[in-house]
């Protein structure tokens, strides 16, 4: 009965395979618009007459446009992206080697805006038109306008270069290194998500605070703690996990800046590197891997709402 | 409760006006005061925005200098104020194109249908599954950095959002009673699309419009910030910020002042979008 | 008659609005035996389901509050307690079903957490010991199989077991007094019936009182031992079940029989009764009955009728009251 909910877990990607199908075809037709003759383009400046004709054969470029493309997906299918001008090694490792901190990025910014929007956002909702809760929009509202990296900026100021409490750029080798050099980088990020979350969480809370079943149970004479707990935020905190699911790529691109900001060995600076470098392949394949992680962390998320929410049946 | 709903409704009604009244003025105020200054640049700036000093390199805010001098001895206070063209014509245009390219794709795909609205509609789904500022960047990648490009690549990614919108209203009017008479009565299509449901359908994104100029903003900021928008020496925002980066840790003020104005612009824009949100929202 | 369980006196919910005040239930006073079920009659915005919720002191605003002389329950009065020691009261002594027991249950909550959290709050059970007393109560309300039920979510109930689930949930918590707000309205006539007849089952074998919130007289017909008819904010009859359904002396009472198609007498058209209920923010200054009422006299324009007591537990608020011995 109730496995019967997750069928879609196996259906659904097959659904997907157009959008990850028009993806290759963006990102191809991206590199293949760059003016100029593609395998000089793909190689730089000093390319050598040996180089050019075996570009042009690996990516058939003496063949019509769409046959380009047929080979270009057969050498995405077999995990080929190409090679990397600048670091002369094959950009799928590379890019692959670059995921580690992009994802921990990712998942402390969540954790640390959940950690501070959950309770900003039952504070505002319990003294709704009081002094806390319009302190609380102004901070949305402020939030939702400041730069990520000016923010990252000031966060440096006061946190690295006044109090020395956090190094002001890189990446460790250690464990607790890593984590370290990550507080600031994700603190500026989940400041930023939060200001969204908080406007959508407290309009939840206010909503389930109204709701029946609430009322029900203060009927049963359980205490606001214990409602708040049990029956307001489970059901407010499901609204908040799909908008979390809207803006992944809101986030991705976040970090895109911040690792850039804080330099951070992820995806998003190799993309930003790769960009200065006319590195097209390395830029090509980091665009597809970033959009096909946007595609799974909404799969994802699908997958936690079924499990979270008993009534959700997804087809 | 039951008992008066009329009266409850009524003072709902004035809570959000007030409400929405006071994020509207705000946001209103501080946006046309950021265009006065801009307007008023030549005049307002104390002085020239490029004018490089080398006996004032870094110094810190004075009196003569109220936002300090950059490495150059620039006046920050004036490349601020200069930086404000820049910025506001940044998030004027870079939302305007995506609007006008959005609504006319999601109009014709919502009015026309079938194939054409099919293909339309997984182009979207396709620009969508992209993360917002990477295939901006990609985009700009190709084009080469300058705000040319980023208009371009603003107005090829944001599309997206005005033509979803645009089309689902297209899609609820198109069955209303009035587009029916106007088919009726004999009506050219292309007349009753663009004479009587689009701006019909208009309301909707025009509200988009405000927040949109939010994050367009940031974006065009952010563009910058990383060396692919507005090139140096010309004062933009996300430019100083980037410029300001080397010297945080002995001169705090060349990032934080224009990252300021970044923050005050965005947030008139998003009180402005909040304010006629929720007076447009009662009204409906 | 032995002291009454529960007794409210002069209860009023009051509405702010602007610089004036509305009020919503005015002065309502009742006594509710060990075990009695009274129902409590009107139309809707008669202000039958806000004093109740008054009763609860869970108003469902924060511009509308309780005056009062006294609501006496268990040796408290509910109007003097704070707001702990009210939250005590809740559940454990006066328990609350609803209209729409869809909306009324937490959707994301197994059924038997729901019951066992008011078991575990009110009697301090373990865990163990309060899903073992959760299957017990769904038992009792009458769910097949209730030990796989337990573990069912509220959407995977039909209608009239989601009822019967939100009972279980209120006997959770083992009440002396169930307020029950129009229990069966969202029901299948059929269902209804089954609803009812659970009701007065826990009556019997709980000693549970009652206070039913319905407009529908078949429904109180059926299940109260006495009825209370409210009109526009204040009770303007209160009487034994038989006394009232038989001879109604309050004209609004007997128009409201009138209207009910079981109790119609003539065949042919519904009766209605004329006009509107008065808007709150405007009552007239005497009986608020007197612009619909066909008795009425131009001293019920002038004066407010009190509440007195015309027989043994029969009271009524009218100046011209039906004579004793049918409709004239």
């Amino acid at each position: 009965m109730s496995l019967a909910r997750y069928r879609f877990v196996l259906i659904r990607p097959l659904q997907l395979l157009p959008v990850l199908l028009g993806i290759s075809i963006i990102t191809f037709v991206l590199v293949r618009s760059i003016p100029g003759d593609p395998a000089r383009v793909l190689l730089g400046a000093r390319s050598t007459p040996d180089a050019i004709a075996k570009i042009r054969a690996q990516f058939a470029l003496d063949e019509p446009i769409w046959v380009q493309y047929l080979y270009f997906l057969k050498n995405l299918l077999n995990g080929d992206l190409g090679k990397s001008l600048l670091y002369k090694v094959d950009a799928l490792p590379l890019i692959a080697g670059r995921i580690e901190p992009t994802v921990l990025l990712v998942l402390g910014s969540v954790l640390l805006a959940l950690l501070i929007a959950v309770p900003l956002a039952t504070l505002a909702a319990r003294h709704k038109g009081g002094w806390a809760d319009n302190l609380i929009r102004l901070f949305t509202t402020a939030g939702l306008g400041l730069p990520a990296f000016w923010l990252g900026l000031m966060l440096i100021l006061l946190f690295s270069v006044h109090w020395g409490l956090f190094p002001v750029s890189g990446y460790g080798r250690t464990w607790a290194d890593k984590l370290h050099h990550l507080v600031l980088p994700c603190l500026t990020i989940a400041l930023a998500l939060s200001a969204v979350l908080v406007r959508n969480l407290r309009a939840s809370i206010l909503l389930e605070l109204q709701a029946d079943h609430v009322t029900a149970a203060r009927a049963r004479g359980l205490g606001e703690g214990a409602i708040l707990r049990r029956h307001v935020l489970p059901n407010a905190m499901l609204p908040t996990i799909n908008l979390l699911a809207v803006n992944i790529g809101w986030l991705i691109s976040g970090t895109v800046v911040i690792e850039s900001l804080f330099s951070l060995p992820g995806v998003g600076q190799l993309l930003v590197r790769g960009i200065f470098t006319r590195d097209y392949m390395v830029v090509q394949g980091v665009a597809m891997v970033l959009a096909c992680a946007t595609v799974a962390v909404n799969f994802i998320a699908d997958v936690v709402t079924t499990a979270l929410d008993p009534r959700v049946t997804i087809q | 409760m039951s008992q008066s709903p009329a009266l409850a409704l009524r003072w709902r009604l004035a809570w959000h006006l007030g409400n929405g009244r006071l994020a509207l003025y705000c946001g209103l105020a501080i946006v046309l005061g950021w265009c006065l200054l801009a307007l008023c640049a030549p005049w307002i700036a104390p002085f020239d925005p490029l004018a490089q000093n080398a006996d004032l390199r870094l110094a810190a805010p004075s009196l003569g200098h109220p936002f300090g001098t950059d490495n150059f001895g620039r006046d920050i206070l004036s490349r601020v104020i200069w930086g404000a063209r820049i910025d506001l014509q940044m998030a004027l245009i870079g939302v305007i194109f995506p609007f006008l390219l959005g609504t006319c794709i999601g109009a014709v795909s919502g009015y026309v249908g079938g194939l054409l609205d099919n293909i339309c509609m997984r182009l979207v789904d396709i620009v969508l599954a992209f993360p917002f500022l990477v295939l901006m960047l990609a985009i700009m990648a190709i084009l080469g950095p300058g705000l040319g490009s980023f208009y371009i690549a603003m107005a090829l990614v944001g599309w997206v959002s005005y033509a979803r919108l645009i089309r689902s209203q297209i899609l609820v009017l198109k069955q209303g009673d009035f587009a029916l008479a106007a088919r009726s009565l004999g009506f050219s299509h292309r007349r009753v699309l663009f004479g009587h449901l689009l701006p019909n359908a208009l309301f909707g994104s025009v509200v988009f419009c405000m927040s949109d100029a939010v994050l367009v903003l940031l974006n065009g900021a952010a563009v910058s910030y990383l060396g692919l928008g507005v090139q140096p020496p010309t004062p933009e925002w996300g430019t100083m910020v980037a410029e300001g980066q080397s010297f945080i840790t002995s001169a705090w003020w060349i990032c934080t002042f224009p990252g300021l104005a970044v923050v005050t612009l965005a947030m008139g824009f998003s009180l402005l979008a909040d304010g006629v949100a929720e007076l447009l929202g009662d009204r409906t | 008659m032995s002291p009454a369980l529960l007794q409210v006196r002069e209860l009023s919910v009051i509405a702010r609005a602007g610089q004036r005040d509305i009020t919503l239930v005015d002065r309502l006073s009742f006594d509710l035996g060990q075990g009695e079920i009274l129902g409590l009659v009107g139309e809707s915005g008669s202000g039958k389901t806000l004093a109740c919720r008054g009763l609860m002191r869970l108003l469902p605003s924060p511009n509308l509050r309780l005056e009062g002389q006294a609501v006496r329950l268990a040796g408290n009065d509910l109007l003097r307690l704070d707001k702990a020691g009210m939250r005590r009261m809740r559940g454990r002594e006066l328990g609350m079903i609803f209209q729409n027991p869809s909306s009324h249950l937490d959707p994301l909550m197994r059924i038997g957490a729901q019951i066992a959290e008011g078991i575990r709050l009110h009697q301090g059970a373990s865990r163990r010991e309060a899903r073992a007393e959760a299957i017990e109560v769904l038992r009792q309300v009458g769910i097949p199989d209730p030990k796989t039920r337990v573990d069912s979510y509220p959407h995977e109930f039909s209608g009239g077991m989601r009822q019967r689930a939100m009972i279980a949930v209120a006997l959770g918590c083992n009440p002396k007094v169930l307020i029950a707000d129009e229990p069966t309205t969202a029901l299948d006539v059929t269902v209804q019936a089954q609803i009812l007849r659970l009701l007065l089952e826990l009556r019997d074998r709980r000693g549970l009182s009652m206070i039913l919130i319905s407009h529908d007289l078949g429904v109180v017909a059926q299940t109260c031992d006495s009825i209370a008819v409210m009109y526009a904010g204040r009770l303007c009859e209160h009487g034994a079940k038989q006394a009232l359904l038989s001879q109604p002396r309050h004209p609004y009472s007997a128009g409201l029989l009138a209207c009910h198609p079981a109790t119609r007498r003539h065949a042919g058209l519904m009766n209605t009764i004329a006009g509107q209920p008065p808007l709150l923010d405007a009552l007239p200054a005497g009986c608020r009955f007197e612009p619909r009422c066909p008795q009425a006299t131009p001293d019920c324009r002038a004066q407010l009728p009190e509440l007195r007591v015309i027989a043994p537990g029969h009271r009524l608020a009218c100046h011209t009251p039906l004579l004793a011995g049918g409709l004239s």
